[in-house]
């Protein structure tokens, strides 16, 4: 590590920086816990240069807020925990109807219901499946390292401008909390399409309408297709993943965010009682690195899913795999962070009872 | 080599910035670390702590089952914490203001009376950094002279009046066992 460039940052308050240097004009949001660092950050941060912090007076109207800042032509940015994004789903849906772009962090607590305060797992359904009605898709970023969270958010307002659409961080109460060692870098400007959609005064131009009611059932019809065709393209460009130690692996463990840095200790862990086990992170949960795991299932026989939930991703993993090897999944919900060494005992459970 | 380590107080002991002090300091000196602190609703009085793994390879998990190094600056802290602490492991004890001691017998005890040495040099206020400079000392996990050389940077502007008197609290600490041996 180059002790010049980096510096220790808390995840919460790396969001905050990386939207402040992506760009975003506007933070509104919701108090709720684990990710009160984040409106923290960005009531002190946007001042200072000068943009929009506004604490709005509900969920709902943050989401909202959103929306209009992302209608005027501007980048704008919300973020909450479970309870809250619950509430946000609303808004979701009509950013993905009106395909306006926007930056949504998801700062995952135990539930259902109130839940707790400690980290979960148990929003992946919700975040890839769109928690929201109607025929829509999101891409959902899993950083697993608070210089993912950063780069991440980063990138995610670039993804939202690019194919006009709303993008969630899905992080969880550890990645919020945890201090690590990052490189703040500034944005790489790259080329975006122009916003011909906004509303920002109809002068020496024709008026422009953004809406999400469309009572022609073919115009609808034909709006849902569009749609379908850019989350093709979505499929396409997005699905990102990291594989660690893979090449000669009999089992995968299969893990993203908080689950797969576990994971990872685990793996080193039985690598060095020789049992030839390897990791495969998504790091896009949607699109999902579908191809990318059905290419593992050509070396590795046996597919391990661990998840801090009962069992959400391991649906898309089997998926993918469409029974061509052993799917097996491995839990623990409700907020418990298990140690490497737990996930290493039940890899070496698996080893033996699979008789690899 | 991985090395985790707990350090516990009451909200308002200054532990929380303790731990990120030894966090900075083993970054500086190129180490991995991750910080997790842990704390309850109230500003101060609750029970606060965190969790700092330092280590030679990326870290797989911030949390601490069983710490190497265990520093209390409470009672509250050593009834919760004690059994936890790994086989082997050390305990650093503010005996100041701790009076129990722990049942364990598989444990090394390290007492520092760090209240008492931070009233009569530089102020009580700064007990927090006695016990760091004295646990920095003891484990050798970073050079004490990584965080002073960076005090600037880790206190940050709107700290930077608390500059010199952190120095002094760290060293008050690191010389309490220099002059023990």
């Amino acid at each position: 590590m180059n002790k010049r460039e980096t510096i220790l940052m808390k995840g919460a308050d790396a969001i905050g920086e990386a939207a402040v240097r992506a760009g975003c004009s506007c933070y509104f949001g919701y108090p709720i816990t684990p990710q009160n660092e984040i409106p923290e950050y960005m009531s002190r941060r946007m001042d200072e240069v000068g943009r929009v912090f506004l604490q709005g007076e509900s969920e709902i109207a943050s989401i909202n807020m959103v929306l209009g800042a992302a209608a005027a032509g501007v980048r704008a940015m919300t973020s909450s925990s479970s309870p809250g994004i619950s509430l946000k789903q609303e808004g979701l849906s009509f950013l993905a109807a009106m395909e306006l772009p926007a930056v949504i962090i998801n700062i995952n607590r135990g539930g259902p219901g109130l839940g707790n305060i400690a980290p979960s797992q148990g929003d992946y359904y919700q975040a890839t499946r769109g928690g929201g009605h109607g025929d829509y898709r999101m891409p959902v970023y899993a950083p697993a390292t608070i210089q993912e969270l950063y780069d991440f958010t980063m990138e995610s307002f670039d993804v939202a401008d690019i194919y006009r659409t709303p993008v969630m961080i899905l992080g969880d109460g550890m990645m919020g909390q945890l201090v690590e060692p990052i490189i703040v870098h500034e944005r790489e400007e790259i080329d975006l399409p122009p916003k011909d959609y906004i509303l920002n005064g109809a002068q020496e131009r024709p008026s422009r309408i953004i809406k999400s009611l469309i009572l022609d059932t073919r115009e609808m019809e034909e709006h849902n297709w569009k749609l379908k065709r850019k989350y093709d393209l979505m499929r396409t460009l997005l699905p990102r993943y990291e594989e660690f130690m893979t090449d000669d692996a009999k089992l995968v463990i299969i893990a993203y965010g908080t689950a797969a840095r576990i994971a990872k200790g685990a793996v080193k862990r039985v690598r060095s009682n020789g049992l030839k086990v390897g990791l495969f992170r998504p790091i896009t949960v949607w699109p999902f690195p579908d191809e990318a795991v059905l290419s593992l299932t050509k070396k590795s026989k046996v597919f391990l899913v661990f998840e801090m939930s009962t069992g959400q991703m391991v649906d898309d993993v089997r998926l993918a795999v469409s029974g061509r090897v052993d799917c097996e999944f491995y839990g623990r919900p409700g907020g418990i962070i298990p140690s490497p060494q737990e996930i290493s005992r039940i890899i070496e459970r698996y080893w033996m009872q699979k008789e690899l | 080599m991985l090395q985790k380590t707990i350090m516990s107080g009451i909200g308002g002991q200054g532990i929380l910035f303790s731990g990120l002090c030894l966090a900075w300091g083993a970054m500086l000196e190129g180490h991995y670390v991750t910080y997790l602190p842990s704390y309850g609703a109230e500003m101060r009085g609750g029970v606060t702590s965190c969790t700092i793994a330092i280590s030679d390879e990326e870290i797989a998990s911030p949390v601490a089952s069983s710490p190497d190094y265990l520093v209390v600056m409470d009672n509250e802290s050593l009834r919760r914490l004690q059994n936890q602490s790994a086989s082997g492991g050390e305990i650093f004890i503010n005996t100041s203001i701790v009076k129990d001691r722990p049942v364990r017998g598989d444990i090394d005890l390290v007492e520092i009376p760090v209240n008492d040495l931070a009233k009569k040099t530089v102020g009580e206020q700064y007990a927090n950094m006695v016990m760091l400079g004295a646990f920095v000392s003891k484990t050798h996990q970073i050079k004490v002279s990584s965080i002073i050389d960076n005090i600037e940077i880790i206190l940050g502007k709107s700290k930077m009046r608390f500059k010199d008197k952190n120095i002094e609290a760290l060293q008050v600490g690191y010389d309490f066992f220099a002059k023990e041996m």
